[in-house]
């Protein structure tokens, strides 16, 4: 199953990267390799087969719905890098 | 013997009798570090000043009495995609080059509450994918038994630390491999828990169904030691287990008399070198004449591990790498024109290839249209994995591989292949897959590089693996080797 560059185009923009021409060529055969060596899954037989998204058997851990403050929330805001009081600062969202 | 070759336990004992003071101690790994880390390049960041405020605080509390654990004043390295409070923790990536974490992880506060002293951050393979920790964008680090080779990865740091005697002990993380493989090729011991057994909090996360953290160190013992302090439930983090944490020291002893082996056929045959085959081959004649009993046994699951993993990691570091988008921390491009090429122009000068095309590969594996062909697939492999090791372990102990089909290679001999990087965690990937504990210790060396020999346990049978890589331990003299530095 190979990956054409216009694959790795909708990929690219799905993932928020950019690649250059050049990166889009390199990637392109790199990940074709890639998947090409994944497709022999397909040798297996797997119709009977439940997935695992855990091998330690694990259930949902809920806790009471009560709120914890955060000791430092002018640590983490500090760590901005455009900030405006308590808001991070982005380029504008909507026109 | 210099102190900084000791171990944690031999350490310790210097320490409680007052023949050293854990001041010294941590000066004499700081002054290794300044002689050494040039070459080696083990350390993206050395705490230097804090270190011996806390050696300080050791100090007071071994002279008073009140050092209640055996690793108050004992210095180590931890990982750089662990948290660290107010220390820079950048995964060894451009995009938190310059992040400083505001929390400590559950681990790190663990091992500060026991009185252990963190010397400093340990490169690593960006983001910790890779195998040999030249995918750091920040600095290649070397073999400490031959620089002109890498030191395995992720964990590729903290593995030379260890070995080039810069720490007592180290933190690794695992999610294919990366604290046993670069153990392997470092001569060293690697322990990866089995999933749960550690919290994950505070560990950035790449793989979340296969991260664990876990320790490198110089000895088996020294091993059971630290996993006795990480372990444990862990509010924090969900996909901690509420067991029981025993102390792993008490389950170490010689005695390996009926002990059942399995060796899986796909591990010993072509793709390994046939060096590390005959090397493995002869520690398990070692186990035999120490009365254990070994048999090779047919996993044919683990044909497909590798690209199971190449499926599913990649998958989950698509979703856990959305985070790094330049809004509330870490790289920021400069002047972005609008909102979505700040995100894409931030990550792509943010990440490094090897990070580029993982991502790519595991959002393509979950798109519309091919999560069914790719990731569910690779789950349902994942449970073959499960079921082969179930069936292995109904009538056998542990298991028992080659750490990795090679010993340590050349810097740059892999870097332009992807695929053939991937091909060095044959041996342990399966084994995060399947969630299982597993550890890699020392065994021999082929053309003066060290082989690492794996073994594997049921789940939360931490006790059986530690028993069982101490028993051949304490019969060879491997773990004493030190490279010439």
């Amino acid at each position: 199953m190979s990956i054409s560059e216009k694959d790795v185009e909708h990929v690219a923009r799905l993932a928020r990267l950019e690649v250059t021409a050049d990166e889009k060529k390199k990637f392109t055969k790199q990940l074709s390799n890639i998947l090409e060596y994944a497709a022999q899954l397909n040798e297996l037989d797997t119709s009977k087969t439940q997935p695992t998204a855990h091998a330690v058997p694990m259930s949902n851990v809920f806790r009471e719905d009560i709120v914890n403050a955060w000791p430092d929330k002018e640590g983490l805001l500090k760590q901005a890098p455009d900030r405006n009081g308590d808001f991070f600062v982005v380029p504008k969202i909507l026109e | 013997m210099t102190l900084t070759s000791l171990t944690i336990q031999e350490l310790r004992k210097k320490l409680d009798t007052k023949e050293v003071s854990a001041t010294e101690v941590t000066k004499a790994f700081l002054e290794r570090i300044k002689k050494l880390d040039p070459t080696i390049r083990s350390y993206v960041t050395i705490i230097e000043v804090e270190a011996l405020v806390q050696a300080k605080k050791a100090e007071e509390s071994i002279v008073k009495g009140t050092a209640t654990s055996v690793l108050a004043g004992i210095p180590w390295a931890v990982k750089d995609n662990l948290c660290t409070q107010g220390v820079r923790t950048t995964c060894s990536s451009k995009i938190l080059e310059n992040y400083t974490a505001t929390y400590n992880a559950t681990v790190v506060e663990k091992l500060a509450q026991a009185g252990a002293i963190p010397l400093g951050k340990a490169n690593l393979d960006e983001f910790a994918m890779g195998s040999s920790t030249e995918n750091s964008a920040l600095m290649t680090t070397r073999n400490p038994w031959d620089t002109t080779r890498v030191p395995g990865g992720s964990s590729g740091g903290s593995a030379a630390a260890v070995a080039a005697d810069m720490c007592a002990f180290a933190l690794g993380s695992d999610t294919g491999g990366s604290i046993r493989q670069p153990a392997s090729f470092c001569g060293i011991v690697g322990l990866k828990p089995t999933y749960g057994r550690v919290s994950r909090y505070g560990l950035v996360a790449f793989a979340s169904s296969l991260d664990q953290v876990g320790p490198l160190t110089k000895t088996v013992y020294d091993a059971a030691l630290v996993l006795n302090h990480i372990s444990g439930h862990d509010k924090r983090d969900s996909t901690s287990v509420d067991k029981p944490v025993p102390d792993y020291t008490k389950a170490l002893n010689k005695n390996v008399k009926g002990l059942r082996i399995a060796v899986p056929r796909e591990l010993m045959g072509e793709g390994i070198d046939p060096e590390i085959k005959k090397i493995v081959l002869e520690a398990l004649k070692v186990y035999e004449k120490e009365g254990a009993t070994f048999k090779e046994v047919d996993m044919p699951s683990f044909k497909y591990a590798l690209s199971a993993y190449y499926l599913i990691a990649p998958a989950e570091a698509s979703a856990n790498l959305g985070r790094y988008d330049g809004v509330r921390y870490g790289h920021r491009t400069k002047n972005p024109a609008d909102l979505i090429s700040m995100f894409s122009k931030t990550r792509s000068e943010g990440f490094g290839d090897e990070v580029k095309r993982r991502i790519m590969i595991g959002t393509y594996a979950l798109s519309a249209g091919y999560y069914d062909a790719y990731y569910l697939k690779a789950q349902k492999v994942r449970t073959l994995i499960k079921e082969d090791f179930d069936r292995v372990f109904k009538d056998h102990d542990v298991v028992i591989t080659p750490t990795s089909p090679t010993v340590a290679f050349k810097v740059g001999e892999k870097t332009d292949d992807p695929l053939s990087m991937y091909l060095s965690d044959i041996a342990t990937i399966p084994i995060n897959l399947a969630a299982l504990p597993g550890i890699s210790i020392p065994c021999g060396f082929s053309k003066g590089l060290p082989v690492g020999l794996q073994i594997i346990a049921r789940h939360f049978d931490e006790e059986k693996l530690l028993q069982t890589a101490y028993a051949y331990e304490q019969v060879t003299e491997w773990h004493k080797k030190r490279p010439a530095l």
